[in-house]
C-alpha cells in the first residue's frame, strides 16, 4: 500500500521537479488544469478561512512507517525517500517507543527535578525552565538499534525501503535550556561524572550520560522546529545530546541526577549493548558513527529507463561534521565525490547528490560517508573483517544489536526496479 | 557575547550600581526539593545500591507475589513464558549464534533487576510494587538462576553484594569518557580526536 502510494509520489512530478531526470519522463497528457473559480471563490470567501493551525494539503498522505509485524519495538520510521534538505517535519520524525505508551503531560503540572551531587537541589516549572537564556541547533537523532533483528529483515516482505531501512533517523531544530545554564543554578560538586536522566512516562526511561559531554552539548530542549515538541517526542521536556544514541535522548524528562557513576538499568545492559561471536559485551557507546544512505534511487522504487539521473542521499555523523561522502555505482569496486549541500553542520544531516548515466545494465549502487576526523563508514565485508566474522554473522542476528552501520547497498536490476542488496 | 555582557555590566557598574545586579550569570529560579520527594523519584539504583531504598524479601515471598502478578506474561513457576522474555537460562548461550540474554546468565549486576521490575513491572501497572515486594520478587530470579538461596534475605545491604554469574563478561571494565576523544564502539580505546590531512 504504502510502496504503491510511494511510487505514484514519485512518477507524479517529485522526480520532474528535482531535476531528477532527464530522458524517459514526459508530462501526463492532456491539458493545462483549468482553475477551477467556483470552488476556489468559495474556499477563500469561507467563513472559517484556512485553519488558524495549519494542515497539510490533503492531497499529502505520505506517513511514517507503522510497526512491523514480528519486530520486538514499536519504531514509526521517517519517509527519508521524500526528505528534501535537511529538517524533518515534527509530524513525521521517527518514534521508537520503550514499552510505555506516549504519556499525556500537562506542562502545568510537568516538573523538572536536578538533585544528587549538586549544592542547590532544585525543581523547575516549565514556565520557570522558560525564562532562562536559551539555544538552539539543528541536529539529528538515530536509534541505534535501527538494524534491530537482522534476521528479520532478511526474510521475504521484510526490509525493503530506505524508510524501513534508515527512517529511524531524523533531523530537527531543537531550542532549549543548555544543560551547563542549568548547572549553574545547582552548582554540581566535585566528583559529579555522571548524569542520569529520567523520564515521566509509565517505565521512567532511563539513561547514563558521561557529566562532560552533557555539559559540552546537552539540551533540555522544549522547543522542536519552532514549536512544541510533539507528544511522541518527549513534551514537554527533552534531553537533546548532540550526535548520541537516541535511546539516551530521553523524552518527558523530569528528572537529572547528577551522581558519580553510571546507574545502569536494563536498557543499558540488554539491548543497547554488543554481544561479540567471543561472548564478551560492549557496552555504553556515545557517538553515532559516520553513516549515509542513498534516498534516490532507494529501495521498491522504479527507475523508468536508462538515462541521466541524480542520485541523492543523506549522511550524518554523531562525531562532528561530515567531511566527505563517496559513492559507489558499481558494487563498492571503486568510489568517486559526491556533492555535499549547504549547510553542512555538525551533527545533522547533510545532503549530498552524484550525477549518474544508468545505461540499462543491472548494477549495485552505494554510498559511504567519511566524517572530518576522517572516520569512513565501512561496507557490510569491512564490517564482518573488524568483527572477524563470517558473512552469515550479521545476518542470522535473531536480537538487539545497535550500531550496525554498513554502507547499505541497492541493487539496480535490468528493469529498473530497485531493491535491497544488503543481505543478499 | 561573553565580553558583551561584561562591556555592560561593566558600564553600568560604573554607572549605576543598581542595574548591575540585575543580570546574573546564575537565575535564581525554582523551589528546593524536599527529602521525600527526592526520595519518592530517585528510582536509578547504581551497582554499589546506593539508592535502594529500605525494605527486605526472599524467594519464598516471592513466589506468592511471582503467581499473582507475573506469571500470566513470564510463565507459571517462571517456566514457558507466553509472553515477556525467559527469566531463567541463557547461561551458556552467549557464544553461539542465537544467544539468549536473560537476566541470571547476562546482567552483570543483581541491583538492575531491583531498579527494573520497581520501575516497569507489571506491564500493565508500572510502579506499583512496594519495596519488599520488588526485593521478594528480586530473591526469586536469583534463586531460580541458582545465584542465592532460597532462604537467603535481599534488602539494600545483602541485594549489592551478590555475585552474578555474567559480571565479567562487559567491556570497557568501567565505562569512561574522555572529553576530546572519539569513542566508537568498533575502538576497545578511546581515540584522540585529530583532523586528517588532506
Amino acid at each position: 500500500m504504502a510502496n504503491k502510494h510511494e511510487r505514484r509520489q514519485f512518477l507524479k512530478g517529485g522526480a520532474v521537479a528535482l531535476g531528477l531526470v532527464a530522458a524517459g519522463i514526459k508530462s501526463a497528457p492532456g491539458q493545462l488544469p483549468q482553475q477551477k473559480y467556483e470552488t476556489d471563490v468559495a474556499s477563500s470567501l469561507s467563513p472559517a478561512g484556512p485553519p488558524v493551525y495549519g494542515v497539510r494539503s490533503h492531497y499529502e498522505t505520505v506517513t511514517r512507517a507503522a510497526p512491523v509485524k514480528g519486530k520486538p519495538f514499536d519504531s514509526y520510521r521517517t519517509p527519508l525517500h521524500l526528505q528534501r534538505g535537511i529538517i524533518t517535519p515534527s509530524a513525521l520524525h521517527y518514534y521508537v517507543g520503550h514499552g510505555s505508551p506516549v504519556p499525556d503531560i500537562n506542562p502545568e503540572e510537568h516538573r523538572l527535578m536536578i538533585h544528587g551531587m549538586v549544592d542547590r537541589p532544585v525543581v523547575l516549572t516549565m514556565d520557570e525552565i522558560k525564562t532562562l537564556p536559551f539555544v538552539s541547533r539543528i541536529l539529528f537523532l538515530q536509534c541505534a538499534g535501527q538494524n534491530y533483528g537482522m534476521a528479520y529483515q532478511r526474510k521475504p516482505g521484510g526490509v525493503k525501503t530506505v524508510q524501513q531501512t534508515h527512517g529511524d533517523t531524523s533531523c530537527s531544530e531543537w531550542a532549549g535550556v543548555a544543560f551547563s545554564t542549568l548547572m549553574r543554578q545547582v552548582s554540581p560538586q566535585k566528583g559529579a561524572n555522571w548524569l542520569v536522566a529520567e523520564g515521566a512516562e509509565w517505565k521512567k526511561h532511563a539513561a547514563s550520560i558521561p557529566f562532560e559531554k552533557a555539559m559540552d552539548e546537552a539540551i533540555v530542549a522544549y522547543n522542536q522546529n519552532g514549536e512544541a515538541i510533539r507528544p511522541e517526542n518527549g513534551y514537554p521536556l527533552r534531553l537533546i545530546l548532540p550526535g548520541v544514541e537516541g535511546m539516551r535522548n530521553v523524552r518527558w524528562l523530569r528528572r537529572l541526577y547528577i551522581t558519580d557513576r553510571p546507574t545502569m538499568n536494563a536498557w543499558e545492559i540488554n539491548p543497547y549493548s554488543q554481544l561479540r561471536p567471543d561472548g564478551k559485551t560492549r557496552w555504553f557507546d556515545w557517538d553515532m558513527e559516520p553513516n549515509s544512505v542513498i534516498t534516490f534511487p532507494s529501495g521498491e522504487q522504479q527507475i523508468p529507463g536508462p538515462g541521466d539521473y541524480i542520485i541523492t542521499g543523506l549522511a550524518w555523523t554523531g562525531t562532528g561534521a561530515i567531511g566527505k561522502v563517496q559513492v559507489s555505482t558499481d558494487g563498492a569496486k571503486t568510489w568517486q565525490d559526491a556533492s555535499l549541500h549547504d549547510p553542512v553542520l555538525p551533527k545533522a544531516h547533510t545532503q549530498f547528490s552524484f550525477p549518474w548515466r544508468w545505461e540499462g545494465k543491472e548494477t549495485i549502487i552505494q554510498s559511504r560517508s567519511i566524517d572530518e576526523w576522517g572516520n569512513v563508514q565501512p561496507t557490510k565485508v569491512e564490517t564482518e573483517k573488524m568483527w572477524n566474522v563470517g558473512p552469515d554473522f550479521f545476518g542470522k542476528m535473531n536480537q538487539a544489536f545497535p550500531h550496525y552501520y554498513a554502507s547499505q547497498p541497492w541493487r539496480i536490476g535490468p528493469d529498473g526496479k530497485v531493491s535491497n542488496a544488503m543481505w543478499d | 557575547m561573553r565580553c558583551g555582557i561584561k562591556l555592560i555590566i561593566a558600564v553600568a557598574c560604573a554607572a549605576l550600581p543598581a542595574i548591575a545586579q540585575t543580570y546574573s550569570a546564575t537565575h535564581h529560579v525554582g523551589r528546593t526539593p524536599t527529602a521525600g520527594e527526592i526520595a519518592a523519584w530517585n528510582i536509578a539504583i547504581g551497582p554499589d545500591g546506593r539508592e535502594l531504598p529500605p525494605g527486605h524479601g526472599t524467594a519464598k515471598e516471592g513466589a506468592s507475589i511471582f503467581e499473582e502478578k507475573c506469571a500470566v506474561c513470564h510463565g507459571k513457576n517462571l517456566e514457558n513464558p507466553p509472553f515477556a522474555p525467559s527469566l531463567l537460562g541463557g547461561h551458556d548461550t552467549l557464544t553461539s549464534v542465537t544467544p539468549v540474554k536473560t537476566v541470571g546468565g547476562y546482567y552483570p549486576f543483581a541491583t538492575s533487576i531491583w531498579d527494573n521490575i520497581n520501575r516497569a513491572m507489571p506491564l500493565n501497572k508500572p510502579g506499583s510494587l512496594t519495596s519488599d515486594e520488588v526485593y521478594a520478587l528480586t530473591a526469586l530470579i536469583l534463586f531460580r538462576n541458582d545465584i542465592i538461596k532460597e532462604d537467603e534475605v535481599m534488602d539494600a545491604k545483602s541485594l549489592p553484594k551478590i555475585q552474578m554469574p555474567n559480571r565479567n563478561g562487559f567491556f570497557p571494565e568501567n565505562p569512561q569518557y574522555k572529553r576530546g576523544y572519539l569513542q566508537l564502539w568498533f575502538w576497545p580505546e578511546p581515540r584522540p580526536q585529530k583532523k586528517t590531512n588532506e
